[in-house]
């Protein structure tokens, strides 16, 4: 029976929105990429060309290459994991983190809530992309530290929403029929209200995954974390800048296409997840 | 006047934790400043001597007091790039941040609200679906992208912008005396037409691409707001009554949307100050945004930490301000408070 719904709401949901079906296609383009783009791509990213600097895009090179001569769709499709990679993993621990502490805050309430809700409410108290930047400063200019201030200024999001969540769901039915049942209050948070809670939190992760991609991406075209030569979708982006004004279009547009594609897909997956799991947030 | 200093007094715990993490973004990490600031020819004692006179031999509390005692006095440290007192460098440089920022709200402000008050009179219309693509377009499009593609479609393609060298082309104009420091209100106040018309030239593809990042939660948050205010009894019963289609729709609806539409703005001013700075970058903008990127790069902390404080300091009273306008706008917000 469970089944059948699931599968009629998800026909429905793909029914409705063909984007999201576009935005699964582009996710396993992009995933495809992350996984075997350093095998898939024609060229090496890293191999330089004297002859072939700043060639325009022809059949050779689908995309063009760079000042150096590099295949900007090789360096494209090898960016595309760590670029993933950075958003993904802060996406993670910013989910866990601030599900755990949302949950304890909201569960419990009092002094872990007071706690809880003053750390976020001074993450909050900043311009988010100018904490991050302080932080990638404070920590040192690594693509760890990307992810470690994209999960800070992540977090408050996540938290809020998780303990919102909880907090409804404590005086709930079954949430008192379990208590009743002689189970103690973590047990209870976590075996009966948490998994109740994941859903909408998954909805939120997705919806937030474009938004970190923005960011570390924001960070490193700043010079921030990604150091050249590797290839970063970001870092590619500022490196073409510098020839906007002698028209050499394909050096920044190739790579700002591939960020402006990975941000509309996961912000299509999570508005199609979001009809899927909770379709009375459907505005 | 009592709701005015509740919200007053509210501020204190966001500007105290403000303080303490900017304290701890430079104090409490690893790597030895000393070492730094006694350059690569120091040896153990000259390195120690340089600990004592900037004050990191003490306990982090004391640190801690000294710090607040520097804030008090708007001490906020020397950069070490241009040799300036940090306060110095980014009063200099923040007028062209907020005539910036102030441009790209009002463009915001000016597209999103007409186009969410007109999508919601008409739910599920092309205008409808024109506002959401927008929408959603304007989200996935990194702000530095946007305006990197407008520089090359409007500047090297058309010809139509002016050379992205920054605020004003000083090659071929003055700078205004300064008053305010924002050159569009100083050439205003000179009366200099040219230098006016020269620098709102510059402003216009720099504050477009950062008010396209704030355009998009602008107009999603109005039309949900008017397709409620326009759903509810008030809006029904002033229908009923006769009432012209125009006073419905702005006297009735969209007054009572503005609350929503007032609250998103905190959000918004979080993302444009931000955004700011990778805007500044993209167009030489000398703004306090560029300065901070030079001195990230450059290891200048003090610089980078006064950068931090000021922006997080600004948007803190960014968002009194936005409190402050809801109670005008929406008088019960002051007895829920």
């Amino acid at each position: 029976m469970r089944d059948t719904t699931l599968g009629r709401n998800i026909v429905h949901a793909f029914g409705e929105n063909r984007l999201t079906l576009v935005a699964v296609g582009i996710l396993l383009l992009l995933l495809l990429c992350a996984m075997f783009g350093q095998s898939l791509a024609p060229y090496d990213p890293l191999t330089t060309d004297g002859a072939a600097k700043l060639s325009s895009p022809s059949s050779t090179h689908p995309f063009g290459t760079d000042a150096l001569g590099r295949d900007i769709l090789s360096r494209v499709m090898v960016a595309a994991r760590l670029d993933l990679g950075m958003a993904i993993s802060a996406v993670v621990l910013s989910f866990t983190l601030g599900l755990t502490l949302g949950a304890v805050a909201g569960y419990f309430g009092g002094w872990p809530d007071r706690i809880v809700g003053r750390l976020m409410d001074t993450i909050m108290a900043f311009p988010l992309f100018v904490l991050a930047m302080g932080i990638v400063a404070a920590l040192g200019n690594t693509e760890l530290n990307i992810i470690l201030a994209t999960m800070i200024i992540n977090l408050p999001f996540y938290s809020r929403f998780a303990r919102g969540e909880v907090n409804v769901r404590r005086e709930m039915g079954y949430v008192e029929a379990a208590r009743m049942g002689g189970n103690k209050a973590l047990p209870v948070l976590i075996n009966h209200i948490i998994p109740n809670i994941l859903p909408p939190m998954m909805v939120q992760a997705s919806l937030n995954m474009g938004w970190a991609i923005l960011n570390a991406a924001g960070l490193s075209f700043i010079g921030l974390g990604v150091r050249p030569p590797t290839p970063e979708w970001g870092i590619m982006v500022s490196e073409g800048a510098s020839f906007i004004i002698s028209g050499e279009w394909w050096t920044f547009v190739f790579p700002g296409a591939a960020l402006v594609l990975a941000v509309f897909c996961f912000n299509l997956l999570g508005d199609g997840l979001r009809d899927l799991l909770d379709p009375r947030r459907r505005i | 006047m009592s709701f005015v200093w509740k919200r007053l007094l509210g501020t204190v715990p966001s500007l105290a934790g403000v303080i303490v993490v900017t304290f701890l973004l430079s104090h409490a990490l690893p790597g030895d400043p000393a070492a730094y600031f006694a350059g690569p020819a120091a040896n153990a004692v000259s390195i120690a001597e340089v600990r004592a006179k900037l004050g990191l031999d003490q306990s982090l509390p004391l640190q801690f007091l000294h710090y607040l005692g520097d804030l008090a006095r708007g001490d906020l440290g020397h950069s070490l790039t241009t040799g300036q007192p940090v306060v110095t460098d980014l009063l200099q440089r923040l007028p062209a941040s907020m005539e910036l920022t102030f441009f790209a709200l009002v463009f915001a402000v000016a597209i999103a609200i007409p186009m969410g008050v007109w999508a919601a009179t008409r739910p599920d219309s092309l205008v409808d679906h024109v506002c959401r693509a927008t929408v959603s377009v304007a989200a996935a499009f990194p702000t530095f992208f946007v305006g990197l593609l407008l520089v090359y479609v409007f500047y090297f393609l058309l010809d139509l912008a002016p050379e992205p060298v920054g605020r004003l082309n000083e090659i071929l104009y003055t700078v205004p005396p300064h008053v305010t420091g924002m050159y569009t209100l100083d050439s205003l106040i000179a009366g200099d037409w040219p230098v006016l018309a020269a620098s709102l030239a510059q402003l216009v593809l720099p504050a477009i691409s950062l008010g396209l990042f704030a355009l998009a939660p602008i107009a999603r948050i109005t039309r949900a707001a008017m397709l409620q205010s326009l759903g509810s009894d008030f809006t029904r019963t002033a229908r009923a009554s006769g009432l012209k289609r125009g006073k419905i729709l702005f006297t009735y609806a969209f007054r009572n949307a503005l609350l929503p539409v007032s609250n998103v703005l905190g959000m918004v001013f979080s993302f444009l100050l931000g955004a700011n700075v990778l805007i500044e970058q993209v167009y030489g903008w000398q703004g306090i945004g560029a300065y901070a990127v030079n001195a990230v790069l450059a290891s200048d902390y003090a610089a980078v930490q006064g950068f931090v404080l000021m922006m997080a300091v600004l948007y803190v009273l960014l968002n009194l301000l936005v409190d402050l306008a809801g109670t005008l706008i929406d008088p019960r917000v002051r007895f829920e408070a």
